[in-house]
């Protein structure tokens, strides 16, 4: 069982990447366990048709600790698993340790174990690392393999090279690998060379470059991933390849962050900033 | 006993063996218990409440009441705010309180509850009745001590329910209002500062009061609510006062300062009047703002001190002492042994604050210049000290017997907490008349132990 966390800045299209990189994998034959690590609890909307009906946490503070996997997992697009693991409205409580908690306990219920014959987790995890609860996918070992969405815009550059040095400080004790970053393109000029060079610079590769397409947003209103809305759109084969890049991906390293003012020369050196 | 710790000191800073202090929350379900009909509330997990209230008990040795929010897991994920307001109700439906005092832990402060919000929202939806109040303290124990703890639940009290004056300050029968702040002390301590005040022909507000709390007699029926503490009236009441006496910096400081913005009360910090010259200055500020003279009474008791002092000077001169415990008490102290004519040699405190230093170095100014001086410190640490410079004394917490047994030292219990020994809560350490028991107890100390010590033919009965 191969287990990935795709990381990145807060609205660059993680939970659209991972589910629509999911569908594609699932059309492959996989078995693919989903885990939104988001208190929105918005990660699986679109291999469920709509928004999960009960989050781990929501289950676990109504029902107690007697739950059961079938309580908190759905069956998603194309025998796809799928879990939120929910976490407190904004403002109040604590959403890491809620991570933490539905982390925990996905692995008491036995979510994990051989005989779900899983052949990949994804964790989708919110926006940047910003405390111990959201590095919790990456940490002890959980998840081996680190994708991080980015693209061409400063910003997000600067949050992927930050999670780097969240993955580099796991990487020791863990054993957590990146595996390379997903470039979500938002039509930056020079995007393509621009990323690829940001990875090679952190020692990892660009594993795919996922073209801007409207289809993806008109898949979205319809809940559903590319790949269901219409097998046969460009877009889908996009996402069908990324799906194939992943599974035969050999490139596990550990990143090399930059620092800010090279981050910044980067982008000076391809025009952007120009 | 204790037979590996080192000699060499070296320089620490990432361990703490032995800690001269405990947490914040304690001292705050301590203050809260000097509030009348009081229930103090622990926001956090039950293992924090349970902890504070048997450690009370094990010093006074009354029953010490507090709740606790319960959290769970999921209290720690969404937030405790439906367990306070929940926890609130049954309170209020069950034990009828008229103040809940809650203080927050460390979990709860992590996560960023918001007390007065939560409050709010149980006013709104119920759980609080008409007439009822709740105040609150922040103490996560991650910062400061249980002495930081005391501070911040006796600035609470003042902070919710202190009210501008509207009538004059000046009192019917001629009396004048003084609130003092008594410090982290025991119930008798409290009860003292109240007599000296009421010598002085001042009506005094002490805030928080443990005596007839954490002192209340044994009458063959339990009360809940005994008839101590502070009242919600009172405590409305000090903007009438002419000044806010804080004994003790560190405990009583916040408070002062809390009625001084909010009546405009001026402040008089002073330490606590333990020994000789700090209740001279104790009594001399009630002097001065009562426009009083000292009443022969109070003169009596100051002269019998002298006395005493005059008489065993000569068992206690040059003798060498080490003091530790919470910083109030440890300054007031190594400022009345050197009184006393001996040398405090190592004086300690596990509460974080350079001003204790400072405060030190200025009482002793020179009288003890090679003292060991250090805040934040732990009882290791005191270890290592007297071992490299022996001392004929140790004067500290329950946690001292260890280090007296290890060094072969003489020891006298003082301050917070005394686990193993009875009867401290009902005798003051403050005032002339605290001097006078200190001073018994110390030379109790140091005699037992030269008759101990002394050939037959050295052995006296007279000394």
């Amino acid at each position: 069982m191969r287990k990935v966390a795709i990381y990145g800045k807060g609205g660059i299209g993680k939970s659209t990447t991972t589910q629509n990189t999911v569908a594609g994998l699932s059309e492959m034959g996989k078995r693919v366990m989903v885990v939104g690590c988001d208190p929105k609890a918005d990660s699986t909307r679109l291999l469920l048709g709509g928004l999960a009906q009960r989050s781990v946490l929501d289950t676990l503070r109504s029902e107690g600790e007697d739950i059961e996997l079938a309580d908190v997992r759905s069956p998603g697009f194309s025998n796809t698993l799928c879990v939120e693991s929910g976490g407190p409205e904004p403002g109040v409580g604590c959403a890491g340790r809620g991570i933490i908690t539905s982390i925990n306990l996905l692995e008491q219920l036995g979510a994990y174990d051989a005989s779900e014959s899983l052949d990949y987790v994804f964790y989708d995890v919110l926006g940047d690392v910003v405390c111990g609860g959201f590095a919790m996918p990456i940490r002890e070992g959980k998840a081996k393999e680190v994708y991080i969405v980015a693209s061409g815009e400063m910003m997000a550059m600067y949050a992927a090279n930050n999670i780097c040095k969240g993955v580099r400080k796991f990487a020791d004790a863990g054993g957590v690998r990146l595996g390379g970053i997903i470039c979500n393109s938002r039509n930056v000029d020079n995007e393509h060379g621009l990323i690829d060079h940001f990875a090679r610079k952190l020692g990892t590769q660009m594993i795919y470059f996922v073209p801007r397409d409207n289809d993806v947003q008109r898949a979205e209103i319809k809940r559903k991933t590319v790949i269901d809305w219409a097998p046969d759109c460009p877009q889908a084969d996009h996402y069908r390849n990324l799906a194939k890049a992943i599974d035969g991906n050999d490139m596990f390293v550990i990143p090399q962050p930059m620092h800010t003012d090279e981050l910044e020369g980067l982008l000076l050196e391809h025009g952007v900033l120009g | 006993m204790l037979d590996h710790t080192p000699v060499a000191v070296m320089e620490r800073h990432a361990l703490r063996i032995n800690p001269a202090k405990t947490c914040q929350p304690i001292g705050a379900l301590y203050a809260a218990s000097g509030l009348h009909r009081c229930l103090p509330h622990s926001h956090g997990s039950q293992g924090c409440c349970s902890y504070h209230r048997s450690h009370l008990t094990r010093h006074f040795r009354e029953p010490v009441m507090a709740s606790s929010s319960s959290f769970t897991e999921g209290a720690s994920v969404f937030g405790g705010a439906s367990n306070l307001v929940q926890a609130l109700g049954t309170i209020f439906s069950t034990y009828g309180p008229d103040v809940v005092a809650v203080h927050t832990t460390c979990l709860s402060e992590t996560i960023g509850d918001d007390i007065p919000s939560i409050i709010a929202r149980a006013r709104e939806e119920g759980a609080i009745p008409d007439g009822k109040h709740v105040i609150h303290a922040s103490t996560p124990s991650y910062s400061g001590s249980h002495v930081t703890g005391f501070a911040a639940m006796a600035a609470g009290m003042v902070n919710y329910f202190a009210e501008e004056p509207t009538s004059s300050r000046r009192r019917k029968d001629g009396r004048t209002r003084v609130n003092i702040v008594p410090g982290f002390v025991e119930p008798s301590d409290m009860r003292e500062v109240r007599r000296i005040a009421e010598l002085m022909n001042l009506t005094p507000t002490v805030l928080p009061d443990t005596s007839g709390v954490l002192d209340a007699p044994a009458t063959g029926t339990y009360e809940f609510y005994p008839k101590g503490g502070v009242t919600v009236d009172e405590l409305r009441g000090l903007g009438r006062a002419v000044a806010t006496v804080a004994l003790g910096p560190q405990a009583s400081r916040a408070a002062a300062v809390a009625v001084e913005n909010r009546c405009y009360v001026p402040r008089e910090i002073l330490d606590l009047p333990i020994g000789i010259a700090a209740t001279d200055r104790f009594v001399g500020v009630l002097r001065r703002r009562a426009a009083y003279e000292v009443p022969g009474e109070l003169l009596d008791e100051r002269g019998q001190l002298v006395d005493l002092m005059a008489d065993a000077r000569q068992h206690l001169h040059g003798k060498k002492v080490a003091i530790f415990g919470d910083p109030d008490h440890v300054v007031a102290m190594a400022e009345f042994v050197a009184d006393l004519g001996m040398r405090p040699v190592h004086i300690l405190t596990g509460t974080p604050g350079k001003s204790f230093e400072k405060r030190v170095g200025t009482l002793l100014a020179g009288r003890s210049p090679d003292a060991n001086v250090r805040s934040r410190g732990d009882l290791f640490l005191l270890h290592q000290w007297m071992k490299n410079d022996p001392v004929d004394l140790l004067i500290g917490t329950s946690y001292g017997k260890h280090l007296a047994r290890a060094e072969d030292v003489p020891f006298v219990r003082y301050g917070w907490p005394i686990l193993d020994r009875f009867g401290h809560s009902y005798f003051p350490s403050v005032g002339y008349r605290g001097g006078l028991r200190l001073m018994e107890k110390i030379l109790d100390a140091l005699l037992d132990r030269r008759d101990r010590d002394a050939p037959d033919e050295e052995f006296e009965l007279i000394l």
